[in-house]
This record gives structure tokens, sequence and C-alpha cells, in this order.
């Protein structure tokens, strides 16, 4: 598996290709413009995390990436594909990208491992034993393999998250995005998600993360970003960001978040 | 050390609880007697339920099961249980159930009417209970065709042929959906399956039944039917049918695609708008004007058409509520994860949207199984017709209670036997969540 993933890392031609390359965006609820002319580069491997106050339009964006919401203006690049109307150019870069809800967003009626194997066996074909030993590989990377055959609603919230990410990764994804994983949680689960998120990146992963949680993009960010008004604001390393903001705005915001 | 502080240092074991709680005399106290209103309602209840029972099983009980006619009744009844009773005279069950079940069936192919009720409890045994061998449904496919064939009679090329272009049919579809894409697919596979049935099936199985073999039982008219059989027959047609047309429809009313949600939404508003008798008499009398004449439309045919119109409309409310009820978020991770619309409504939002619209969708196939009655109304003999139909005898000029008591008994087998189920299935598809 290991092997597999650096086989995918060291191929020449996606390395020189961005993950994702976001140009001149623009998008609009109704009369609302909730993402103004946002232009972002994510290289392969780099793990973004995005912050600011709620209503900045920091969800929208990263639900844009996989077009659950429909940009308006400017172009979206993902893994060399642009997000059009293209239904098919969608289903591909769906099956390429992995999103981790706030509200885990499980299917009930399932159980953990057929939650796991749902999209591989319909969306990629892979044959259902396979697509079972690739889950539980994944389940016992999230540390939860002995809850396999529950239903998601017998497990905790942390849980249940970490369930949601191995569901993610039993697609193989190149980016995983991540809204507020943690922002629904009880406080003693937030520790044993962002553990494995911690793990995923550093697996290598390209991750865009929208959380509150600064620990955490000290620990692994390669670059903070913060957005108001639907505008990116600044965007630094994480040292910088915390240590030495530039806009005023930022200041704030961070005063508001770390002064506690 | 302040007054506040405190430190637990063991903790403790849980007890059993108080003894009111498990035992019956508790239970009495608790749900009966708990307070004065209470205990009021309970005695106020106590004593309805005893007059009404003092009044009606003495008519149930002090009756006659021998008569044969209604003025025999009423004499035999003060003369057996004394002056002055009045009992009911079942005797009228007796002399005509037969006809209550199989209206005017041919009596020596009863066997046949009698074999396709077994054939149905088996062919839908695995469908409400998953856990019978899969490959039972192949039996539930083919019934359909096999049930008509064993009511109505003839050859049984007609029948085959028409499952056997349903087949054909799915194939191209299945063929043209992965090499040119889903509409193309579902068109030719449409209009191919429609061709058949109007120019293909009737003359290639009068063909075959002339010149390689007849296939033949004895036929049976549509005017024969009646009784609790066409009641059945209208019922469990309507209801297998309605269900899949239902969620066809809601699943279009929340469609993006305009023309496809206004028109679910105009065939919805336009028949829940409209009283299921109109559509009736329409499929009785108004449709034979419309249509090219000399036609043979079946009559009961035509019913369960319009019976199964009139269902899948509420059918489809029912289940829009159902999809209404799932949160967004279930949509957006079947979208994330690459599911295409049927595979994400099928695998994710249906089963669990049907789930939460259980109770609507039983309610419903109740609602249409108990509206076969009306079909008494433009001249069907259902059991309600065949005892307007036995009133009309001489012996039993002026019977009324005992015949639709019975009827009502029959259906609420049914109907009870249905809502058990529901409730069974409920508890079945609990996985613990909300």
């Amino acid at each position: 598996m290991q092997q597999e993933v650096l086989e995918k890392k060291s191929n020449p031609e996606q390395d020189s290709q961005p993950a994702v390359v976001i140009t001149n965006m623009n998008k609009w609820f109704g009369k609302f413009h909730v993402l103004r002319d946002i232009n972002l580069t994510v290289n392969n491997g780099e793990r973004i995390v995005i912050c600011g106050p709620s209503g900045s339009g920091k969800s929208t964006l990263i639900r844009c990436i996989n077009r659950l919401e429909e940009h308006q203006s400017g172009s979206i690049i993902v893994e060399g594909t642009e997000l059009s109307s293209d239904l098919k150019n969608i289903d591909l870069i769906r099956s390429e990208v992995g999103m981790c809800f706030q509200h885990f967003n499980l299917f009930p009626h399932l159980s953990v491992m057929e939650n796991c194997t749902l999209a591989p066996v319909w969306v990629r074909k892979v044959p259902r034993h396979e697509a079972e030993k690739t889950a539980m590989h994944f389940l016992e990377k999230v540390k939860i393999p002995e809850q396999a055959y529950k239903y998601p609603g017998q497990l905790s919230g942390g849980q249940q998250q970490r369930v949601a990410i191995a569901r993610s990764l039993c697609m193989r994804p190149r980016i995983m995005l991540f809204d507020e994983p943690t922002s629904a949680l009880d406080p003693e689960m937030i520790k044993e998600v962002l553990d494995t998120m911690i793990e995923l990146a550093e697996d290598g992963m390209t991750m865009l993360c929208v959380t509150h949680e600064m620990g955490f993009a000290r620990q692994v960010a390669n670059r903070v970003i913060f957005m108001d008004e639907g505008q990116i604001v600044e965007s630094n390393e994480p040292e910088e960001f915390f240590n030495n903001p530039q806009s005023d705005r930022t200041k704030l915001f961070l005063s508001q978040i770390l002064g506690h | 050390m302040s007054d506040h502080s405190f430190v637990r240092t063991e903790m403790l074991d849980s007890q059993a609880p108080p003894m009111m709680e498990g035992s019956v005399l508790g239970w009495i106290r608790y749900n009966l007697f708990s307070g004065p209103l209470n205990s009021l309602l309970t005695i106020l209840s106590g004593l309805l339920v005893v007059y009404l029972l003092a009044s009606i099983l003495p008519w149930v009980f002090l009756s006659s099961w021998t008569a044969t006619s209604l003025r025999e009744c009423r004499e035999v009844i003060p003369l057996t249980y004394g002056e002055g009773t009045t009992g009911a005279c079942w005797a009228v069950i007796r002399e005509r159930y037969l006809q209550l079940f199989y209206g005017f069936y041919p009596k020596e192919l009863y066997w046949r009417v009698n074999l396709t009720f077994v054939l149905m409890l088996i062919a839908l045994a695995p469908i409400l209970f998953p856990k019978l061998p899969r490959q039972m449904l192949y039996f539930s496919g083919v019934y359909p065709f096999l049930g008509y064939w064993l009511l109505w009679g003839g050859t049984i090329w007609t029948p085959f042929l028409t499952l056997a272009g349903l087949i054909v049919g799915y194939l191209v579809f299945n063929f043209l959906n992965e090499r040119r894409g889903l509409l193309i697919g579902t068109i030719v596979g449409t209009l191919l399956i429609i061709f058949w049935f109007l120019l293909g099936v009737i003359p290639v199985a009068v063909f075959l039944s002339e010149n390689v073999t007849p296939l033949a039982i004895e036929i049976v008219e549509s005017e024969q039917f009646g009784g609790f059989t066409l009641s059945v027959i209208i019922g469990a047609t309507g209801i297998a049918a309605s269900l899949p047309i239902g969620i066809l429809l809601a699943l279009g009313r929340k469609s993006d695609l305009l023309i496809v949600k206004s028109l679910c939404v105009g065939f919805i508003e336009f028949i829940r708008g409209v009283p299921l008798i109109t559509l009736l008499f329409v499929a009785s009398t108004l449709l034979n004007y419309f249509l090219p004449p000399g036609t043979n439309f079946d009559i009961i045919l035509r019913v369960v058409i319009m019976v199964t119109l009139f269902a899948s409309a509420y059918m489809a409310e029912v289940i829009r509520g159902g999809l209404a009820a799932l949160p967004k978020g279930q949509y957006e991770a079947g979208d994330a994860l690459g599911l295409d619309y049927w595979k994400s409504m099928r695998l994710i939002v249906l089963p669990q949207a049907l789930k939460i619209s259980i109770p609507g969708i039983v309610s419903t196939f109740i609602g249409l199984f108990k509206d076969t009655t009306l079909v008494s109304i433009i001249g069907l003999l259902d059991p309600i017709g065949l005892s307007r139909a036995i009133r009309s005898d001489t012996a039993w000029n002026g019977i009324v209670w005992e015949l639709y008591a019975f009827v009502a008994a029959v259906f609420f087998v049914f109907c009870f036997a249905m809502s058990r189920y529901s409730i069974y299935l409920e508890k079945k598809l609990e996985t613990g969540h909300r």
C-alpha cells in the first residue's frame, strides 16, 4: 500500500502539475457575492488550512473544488481537468477528490463496512472482496477496525468522523477536502480525529482543511489562508501567519480566537 | 480545605430498580390509576367497552347458520333463543360465501383462483422477507404473467411473449445504455417494448398457437370475475404498480429538469384533485369513445390502470415527504463520492426515504385496497356489488348487516396484515440513528 502511494508521488507527470489551480473565480448565491476573485494554486502534497469568520466563504470555496457548489466565472482545474458543466468531468474529479463533512454524512442505513465499500464497488467497479480488504486496511489506519460491522448510529461522533475519513480514502483520492471536520465533535473527541488527519498529512496527502484548530494548522500546514467577505485576505506559512500577521483583519481574527 | 471541595473516592455500582417497576400491580397503578382523573377515565372507558360488547355480542352469537332465507331466520332465532331475540342471520354467508369469494367464476375452475392466490403468497414472500433465498425473486418476476394466464386462461403464448418482449427490451436498453448513453437506451428500449405490445404480441401469439401448439386452458371472461378475487386482483396489481410509478413521480417532482418536473407536478395535482369515482366512470364509459371502434380493452384492465394512477399520485407525495426529510448532507456525500444520480438515488437516498415513508406508503396501500370496493359503482361485482346482488334475491331481500359485517371482517384481515407487516418492517430496518 505504502509503495503504491510512493509510486503515485514519484510519477513525474503528476508532480509537475499542480493539484488544484483556481483562477479569477467568482460565485454568487442569488445576488450575494460569496466568492470574489479567488486565485489559488495548490501543489501536490501541499497541506493548506483555510480559516476565517463564519460567512466568509471558506466552506463554499472548498465545496467548489468538487463542484458541490457551482462557480459562475473564472476557472477551476483539478488534476489537469477543468470543472465545467460536463457531467463526465465532474464524476471523474469527484472520484479523485475525497471530502469529509462537518456532520460526517455517513449513510445511516449501511454498516461501516458498507459505507466504505459502496463507492469503490459502484463507481470504481472494484470486486467486493477486494473493496472489503481495502476498507479494512483504511479502517485499521483510522484505528477502528473492530467497528466495521456496526452501524454509524452506534458509534461516537469521533469514531463516525474517522469512518468518514476512511470512506473517502477507500476511493484512493489524490486530494482530500475537510470541511470543519471537528466542529461538531465533543471536546474529548477532537484529538482522535486530528491525529488521524495528521497521520494522513504525514503520508503526503494533498489536503485542504477548513478548520479553526490552530494547533493543527501550526503542526501540519504548509500554508494558512485567511478569508473574509469572500476574499483571500492573507496567505502565509503558519509561523509567519500566526506570529506576524500583516492585515488588520487577520490580526483581529487571531486575537479573537487565540485570545482566550 | 474549603467546605465546597469534594472528591469521590469510589464509583457507585448500579442498583436494582424500586419494586413497583416491572410488577403487574405496579403497571396497573402506573398506567390505569395514576391519579383521580386517570382513574375516572379508566372506569368510564371500561363501562363503555362493557356496554358496547353487551349490545353487539348477543346479536353476533344468538344467530342462525342454517336457515335458507331471511324469513326463516327471523322465525328460527326467537324460537331457539327465546321471544324477542334478534340475532344475526349468518346463514346468508354460509349459503353465499363461495360467491362472495369467487364471484361468477366457473365452479369447476375455482382451483385456478386458489392456485393463483397461493402462488401470489409465494411470489410475495421473497419481497417481504429478505432472509429468503434471492433466487425466489425470479419467480416473483414471472408471477404476474403466470397469474394472468391462470386467471383469464387462453393460450400461454400471450403472457409469455409479453414477458419476452419486456426482457428483450431491457437487454436492448442495457446494451445501448453502456454504448450510447442512458437517453438513447431508454428511448429505444421503451419504443421497442411499446411497438411489440401494440403490434407484435397478439398476431405472433395467434400464429404460434395455431401452427405450433395452443398450450391453452379454458378462457374465463372478465364479466365472470367478482367477489374478493376481484378486489385482490385490482388491489394487488394496483399496489405492485403504484409504488414504482410513485417513486418515479416523486423523483420527477424533485428533478431539476423543468419539463419532467412540470409533467410530474401536473399529473400529481390533477389526479389528486379528482375523485376516484370520476376516474372509474371515465374508465368504464368515456374511455370507449376515445378508443378506435372495435378495440376490446378489458374493463378490469381499465379499472386497474385508473386505480394505479390514482394511488401512485398519492404515493408520490408520501415518498416526496420522505425525500424531503433526508438531510441534504446525504445527497452531498453521495455526490462527493462520485456516484451518479441514479446510483445515489438507488443506493443512498431511496432506501432511507422509503424507510421514513413506510407508514404513509402502507396507508396508501390500505386505502387503495379498500377503494377497490368503489368499482361496484360502475357495475363490477366486487364484494359490495355482490351484496347488492344477493339482497335482490327474494330469499335474502332486506338483509344488510350480516353481509357488510362479513365483507368488513375479510377486508380487516387483509388490511391488518399489511399494517402489522409495516410495523415489522420498520423495526427490522431500524439501525439506531436519529
